[in-house]
């Protein structure tokens, strides 16, 4: 028992790390952290992050492997939609097509570049990392910023999602009540999916986990997600980055765990020679997860205009750093084969928190980017001890 | 009989589930070139390492005696500094620099703070007319040829005083010229009062140039033949080298149908991916019937792992022509996909580092090359994965606490077995199975000629690579006997004896 309690807080770490990490600000902000208003924007703030982290994931898994252009991307791409949307006056669809297209193109190239041509990924990457900005910002013909984008644009990525049922004012406070009923509906569904899960397992006769482990699962996933909608309602509903973050995590997450094609991306990290032995075109998938980025990042381009509703010369500035961070936090392996989508979600949370927090505080920013910078180092250096402890002989 | 130089006492050495060396004795006089003869993987290279301190004191039991003392070597430092030396058979020489760079690696020449480089160049020249180079040892080494590089070696032991020079297959890479000069070239070191050790497997060079022979095989010295009292003929040498009983180490196979020829190729020939003037094979024609063992003999480096991937979709070389028929129908297999659409499987004699991924779990490896046939709509079932990787487990009797265990945590012979599970699973009806009990340990070897067995029982047809006679011999129902990228020899496996194979490699 005692082993087994250990076993799961070993495998838990970084969840239990980023609880203590809310309740310690939590504490230091004199409740401040737990504001529902701080819910809100711990979502709108990062919802980038976890987008970027998502494609980035997919290309550590290949071996380590990182893109450094995708900040840099998100400048040009905004710059370029901005410029349809907003001095040639097309529709926001127009814009927004015409900005997948350029993801699109941009992550064929890189991906036949990386792959093909064998080129290390941070090279090709650090050229575009380099030429990106300075080709949208020449694009901008000196201005800092192209603004402001349809408004139609900036609600669909980062309005609320409006209140249809019509919540209870209890105590002067509107409660959002969408919010409540969505959290209820996902409890649900989660709760469903898991006992399901032991079902199937128990009626096939496989080992399965214990009903107290799937129960005591139960009980923490329903309130942690609770927690969201209950401070979500109070801050006047859902916003709809989250919508957006949520659905590609949804994908992302099925796409590695559940598919062939997402085991490959492991597999190639794990031993790239022998995954090819075994018929699997590896190039092929290498190609994939940097097209995969480009067009993620042109997602994460949507969610930074909305959110300053415009297209800056410093958008995305540093984005490529966050999202590494994000996932090498969160337990995704700098040489690649290891690392889930919701390990990354721990990651981005975790820095978010820890961003969050510190400017609650009126922690000097500088003294924030030496933080930073010790927890990452940190949650490596625990990564690889850890590991070590159960090396492969 | 001169002074003893170096005595190795009832070396032994174990590596996880194999013991390497069993009790080994190797006596060396002063000034003499001794020889060590033996297969492959009988242990010449292991016992080479415990004396220049590759494997520290302490990973072995027995006694080093060099020069009158019992020397504990901790790092390859400490025997050099006793003027033991060590000739690797890769060359570990560094393309990019130059002869005197790479002479003085690790040996710098001048004082801490700075290489004195007049010094060092002027020492590197010094020492490469010693070995008979005119080069200048500001040449880089990519600009040399190998017969070159390998004297650089020399030379570059040389600088480190050497008074015992090991050398590992020596002349492996070069050619008959190049090899010459370097055996005359320890000739008349030897004249100058230099020890050597010799490896090789070209008996003709070893009568040529040693004074004395000892015979390693299976991780036990067997005999030392000294060249004025016992016969050093290479049919004598030969004889010593595989002369075991043959016992009841490999399973019975009990009527097993023999029947069409399930693959063919003819005239099949592979250039080398990178230097692609260098043909790997050469114009090789082979045949493997349904419910046969196929047996392909010779030695490392002679084109049959090259042979075995380039048919199994292209997966190696260059320029790769000649016919392949499966069934009797010509096919052409554009990629390692279409390969194992074709119902062919290669398990590989790498399986670390090319055939398992070992920080997976076994039931992972055991579906990676089929796993499409678990999907519907691109998702796994994993249930079902769970249950294909228990059957295998299972059948093949793998060793391990639940099929989620990551194969790096298993022993050599249980991985070997994910392996072939893995391949199994493909559904294969010709298996080319290289070196397949490469570093496991007796019984687990016995359990894998089982599964071939069952293999062949099954209607399947299987080729088996391997350096090991004995098992080449116990296992196939026709063997091949291949060398320098040609087939030169077949015969059937009644027929066959390991005296036969070794002269048929050893005289081509």
């Amino acid at each position: 028992m005692g082993d087994k309690v250990l076993k799961v807080l070993k495998e838990n770490t970084m969840l239990i790390v980023l609880v203590a990490v809310v309740l310690f600000f939590n504490f230091t902000t004199k409740g401040m952290m737990l504001q529902p208003s701080q819910f809100n924007a711990l979502i709108t703030q990062n919802a980038y992050v976890y987008v970027l982290a998502t494609g980035m994931l997919m290309c550590m898994l290949t071996g380590g492997n990182i893109d450094l252009s995708c900040g840099s991307f998100v400048c040009l791409v905004g710059v370029i939609g901005a410029k349809v949307m907003v001095e040639k006056q097309m529709p926001v669809i127009v814009g927004v097509l015409v900005m997948l297209i350029v993801g699109v193109i941009y992550g064929a190239l890189l991906g036949a570049i990386i792959a093909y041509v064998n080129i290390p990924p941070w090279i090709a990457t650090l050229a575009g990392f380099l030429a990106l900005r300075g080709w949208g910002v020449a694009l901008m013909n000196g201005a800092s910023n192209i603004s402001p984008l349809p408004v139609s644009f900036s609600t669909a990525f980062t309005g609320k999602l409006n209140d249809l049922l019509g919540g209870p004012v209890i105590g002067g406070v509107q409660y959002n009540m969408t919010s409540i009923v969505v959290g209820i509906i996902i409890s649900i569904v989660a709760v469903f999916l898991l006992l399901k899960g032991r079902a199937t397992k128990l009626k096939k006769g496989y080992q399965a986990d214990s009903l107290l482990s799937v129960v005591v699962k139960c009980v923490v996933i329903t309130a942690a997600i609770m927690l969201f909608a209950y401070k979500l309602s109070l801050a006047g509903g859902i916003p709809f980055a989250l919508l957006w973050v949520a659905a590609i995590v949804v994908i992302y997450s099925f796409i590695t765990s559940m598919t062939d094609f997402g085991r490959y991306f492991y597999t190639i990290g794990g031993n790239a020679e022998a995954t090819r032995l075994s018929g699997i075109d590896t190039k092929k998938i290498m190609f994939i997860a940097y097209l995969n980025m480009a067009v993620l990042t042109v997602v994460s381009a949507f969610l930074t205009m909305g959110r300053f509703q415009a297209a800056n010369s410093t958008a995305g500035t540093n984005y490529e750093m966050d999202a590494i961070s994000a996932c090498v936090v969160g337990g995704v392996s700098a040489y690649g084969g290891s690392g889930t989508v919701f390990g990354m979600i721990i990651g981005a949370t975790l820095i978010g928190v820890i961003n969050l927090g510190m400017s609650l505080m009126g922690i000097d920013a500088n003294w924030q980017k030496v933080v930073k910078g010790v927890v990452l180092l940190g949650a490596v250096v625990f990564e690889i001890l850890n590991n070590k402890k159960n090396a492969v002989k | 009989m001169g002074k003893i130089l170096l005595e190795m006492k009832s070396i032994t050495k174990e590596f996880p589930g194999v013991k390497a060396l069993d009790n080994v004795n190797l006596q060396v006089e002063e000034g003499e070139i001794h020889a060590l003869v033996g297969e492959n993987g009988a242990g010449k290279s292991t016992l080479m390492n415990v004396l220049s301190g590759i494997y520290p004191f302490g990973s072995y039991t027995g006694d080093i005696v060099y020069n009158g003392e019992v020397c504990q070597f901790q790092k390859i430092k400490d025997s050099e500094e006793k003027g033991i030396v060590i000739i690797h058979q890769e060359l570990a020489l560094i393309p990019y620099m130059s002869i005197g760079e790479n002479m003085f690696l690790g040996n710098e020449q001048g004082r801490k703070s700075a290489i004195d480089w007049d010094k060092t160049y002027a020492e590197a020249d010094k020492y490469l007319r010693m070995v008979g180079l005119s080069e200048s040892s500001r040449t880089l080494i990519k600009d040399i040829g190998v017969g070159k590089q390998q004297l650089v070696e020399i030379a570059k032991a040389l600088a480190k005083h050497a008074k015992l020079l090991i050398l590992d297959e020596p002349t492996s890479s070069l050619n008959e010229t190049d090899s010459k000069a370097l055996l005359d070239l320890l000739l008349k070191f030897k004249q100058e009062g230099m020890t050597s050790i010799i490896i090789s497997h070209k008996l003709n060079e070893v009568s040529y140039v040693a004074d004395k022979i000892t015979v390693i095989r299976d991780g036990s010295t067997i005999e030392t033949l000294d060249k004025n009292v016992d016969d050093i003929s290479e049919d004598r040498i030969i004889k010593g080298m595989v002369g075991r009983e043959m016992t009841d180490r490999f399973p019975k196979r009990n009527d097993v149908h023999i029947g069409d020829i399930a693959m063919e190729v003819k005239d099949w020939t592979v250039y080398h991916p990178q230097f692609s003037e260098r043909k790997v094979v050469d114009g090789v024609s082979m045949n493997v019937r349904k419910g046969e063992v196929v047996g392909i003999a010779g030695l490392m480096g002679a084109g049959r792992t090259e042979l075995a991937m380039s048919i199994f979709g292209k997966a190696y070389g260059t320029n790769i022509s000649g016919q392949l028929f499966l069934n009797g129908q010509e096919v052409q297999l554009k990629n390692i996909k279409d390969a194992i659409k074709h119902k062919l499987a290669y398990v590989t004699e790498d399986r670390k580092g090319n055939g398992l991924i070992l920080s997976n779990p076994i039931k992972v490896n055991t579906t990676l090359a089929n796993l499409s046939s678990l999907t519907s709509h691109r998702v796994i079932d994993k249930d079902k994965e769970y249950l294909v990787a228990e059957d295998y487990r299972d059948k093949l009797k793998t060793k391990c606490p639940t099929v989620e265990q990551n194969v790096g945590n298993l022993s050599g012979g249980n991985q070997q077995k994910v392996l072939l599970a893995k391949w199994m699973f493909a559904n294969p009806d010709v298996l080319i199975l290289d070196e397949p009990t490469r570093g496991i340990d007796v019984g687990a070897k016995y359990e894998i000629y089982c599964i071939i067995n069952d293999l062949v029982a099954a209607g399947k047809s299987v080729i088996m690579i391997s350096s090991e006679l004995p098992e080449v011999l116990g296992m196939s129902d026709r063997i091949y006997v291949m060398n320098e990228g040609k087939m030169v020899g077949e015969m059937s496996g009644a027929e066959a004896s390991q005296e036969s194979i070794m002269s048929c490699i050893l005289k081509s």
